[in-house]
């Protein structure tokens, strides 16, 4: 449900599902995503220039013109009444991870204060049927939940300044997957070998908000291997 | 290699590619980018009867010096700009340029933009644009991401700028540009979570002066010299963000956030700057002052139309430059 449409500047309006963060107001973000989205691929007649979902916003950006903002505000404010059910298909990716300790720089410490022990930890990782929240922060990165167990672990105290890419961080009951190298807060627990962004490729992100994720252990050697075929 | 290029002796401190940026690509986390000053970026183009959305150098303090290797462009420099034209043809005897004007260029000579003045970035446009792999249909740079123009990264020393096709013309141009705006306040409407400050922060807000701080970029500009605190947690959910929002992380030093933002964030925003304001705001150098003033929604949408009908204005004063 569609709490508020606020107009937050000459380009923008900020559509608000409510305040907490759960699965189920996230899927009516990322319905309403796709409505719009679609509607921008034919003609875009309301001169959207982007469409961003979060955990329980959507931000819609316009290109500022007063018959632009009209037709914008009139159709937000109908917005509910035009959607049909998602018709979207969701996409379900297989990722691979390698939980070898020379990847999972913090498992130890995550495992130390929260006193479960490192196969639990990574057994809650393989059992979860992850979604993909939003995409954001930088390109390609997904925010992912929720975790089997929520291990209610912070953020790590002082960010790394370069997380290797590839590396699997989580942090309470969610899961991010860094593309590239950046800096970054996340507990990292594991490391997968295939790109969750390339620029060279048409659709240059592996997943869409909204998709659905499930996570594979492998070895050193596979990840490897995956690592060779991917270069 | 095309027959038209320069070649860069010397490449600045942050020279990239840039158009009005990237559409739709915020959903997967590619933030929009483009140029930083967009009335600067477009009158370059007009200037050269290029498209408005043509790609353009731009520079920040210091812009590049680049040899004409092959060809004969018209070019133009937009901003408050000190740069230098020496003529093959004249012994590469050094006359200082004037912004907003076309020059032309014949092989052999050389432009060497040498600094902004009063002001941080600078745009250098040629007739006809330069020859560029787009990515999504723009020749942005996003740096950070190493996306779009130039392999996305910053022009290189040594390397080769090719651009699409020759021109000799020698009637030049020239425009009258207004000079800039010299007070020091910047327009705001009220941030998406205003209601995380209380009345005495906000007020704090708009009352006393910031000083622009050294982390100043494309990315964000973070302010000094009066922190704020949030009533409550200094996080919120993280939600997607517009280019001029005024964010305030945990340490109370408010952050503008400009072009090439991260497409999500989770600090409250106490305000959003108006996109009039955002290039003014920019161009301010390390320690100036600046001081907030709230205005309207529709207020700060009148005076985004209201710059649109100046720059039409502006255009029209396009005109012959007279040979002395």
């Amino acid at each position: 449900m569609i709490k508020n449409v606020n107009q937050i500047s000459e380009q923008a309006f900020l559509l608000d599902f409510g305040d907490e963060v759960t699965r189920e107001i996230n899927q009516n973000v990322i319905n309403t995503f796709n409505f719009i989205s679609k509607k921008m691929q034919k003609n875009n007649p309301l001169g959207l220039k982007n469409c961003v979902p979060s955990y329980n916003k959507l931000l819609i950006h316009f290109n500022p013109s007063k018959k632009n903002k009209d037709e914008l505000t009139n159709f937000l404010n109908g917005i509910e009444r035009l959607q049909t059910e998602s018709s979207v298909n969701i996409d379900e990716v297989e990722i691979p991870v390698c939980y070898d300790e020379e990847f999972a720089l913090d498992i130890k410490d995550v495992s130390k204060k929260t006193k479960i022990n490192e196969d639990l930890i990574i057994n809650s990782h393989l059992s979860t049927q992850f979604f993909v929240y939003m995409i954001g922060f930088m390109p390609g990165l997904p925010f992912m939940g929720d975790l089997e167990t929520n291990l209610n672990v912070p953020r790590l105290m002082t960010p790394r300044l370069q997380v290797p890419p590839g590396s699997v961080g989580i942090v309470d009951k969610f899961c991010v997957i860094y593309p590239n190298q950046s800096p970054g807060g996340w507990n990292i627990i594991g490391r997968t070998p295939i790109k969750l962004f390339d620029k060279n490729k048409i659709k240059a992100t592996l997943l869409n908000p909204g998709s659905k994720v499930k996570i594979c252990k492998i070895s050193k050697k596979e990840f490897l291997e995956i690592q060779k075929i991917n270069e | 290699m095309s027959n038209c290029y320069f070649s860069v002796e010397r490449a600045g401190i942050y020279t990239t590619f840039q158009d009005s940026g990237y559409d739709f690509l915020q959903h997967f986390g590619v933030t929009t980018g483009g140029v930083v000053d967009n009335n600067l970026f477009i009158t370059a183009n007009k200037l050269l009867g290029n498209d408005d959305n043509e790609p353009v150098i731009e520079f920040a303090y210091q812009g590049p010096r680049l040899r004409l290797e092959a060809g004969n462009v018209q070019i133009a420099v937009t901003g408050n700009v000190h740069f230098i034209i020496s003529k093959k043809s004249e012994n590469f005897r050094e006359t200082i340029g004037e912004c907003f004007q076309t020059y032309q260029l014949k092989e052999g000579d050389i432009i060497d933009i040498l600094a902004t003045k009063s002001s941080i970035y600078g745009y250098l446009s040629i007739s006809g644009g330069f020859k560029l792999n787009k990515y999504n249909n723009s020749g942005s740079t996003l740096v950070r991401s190493e996306i779009g123009s130039n392999d996305g990264r910053k022009i290189q020393e040594n390397q080769l700028i090719e651009f699409n096709k020759e021109s000799l013309n020698e009637k030049l141009k020239q425009v009258s540009f207004p000079s800039t705006d010299k007070s020091n306040v910047i327009r705001v409407i009220e941030g998406p979570q205003e209601n995380f400050f209380s009345s005495e922060t906000i007020n704090q807000f708009y009352n006393s002066p910031f000083t622009i701080s050294k982390s100043a970029d494309r990315m964000g500009i973070r302010l000094d010299g009066n922190q704020i605190t949030s009533k409550q947690s200094p996080n919120i959910p993280s939600e997607g963000i517009v280019k001029g929002s005024v964010q305030v992380p945990g340490d109370g030093n408010p952050i503008v956030l400009m072009v090439d933002h991260p497409t999500i964030g989770g600090y409250p925003k106490i305000a959003t700057v108006i996109l009039k304001d955002i290039a003014k705001l920019a161009q301010l150098s390390f320690g100036k002052e600046i001081r907030f003033e709230k205005i309207s929604i529709e207020t700060a949408e009148d005076l985004f139309y209201e710059n649109q009908n100046d720059l039409k204005e502006i255009f029209k004063t396009i005109s012959n430059v007279k040979k002395n």
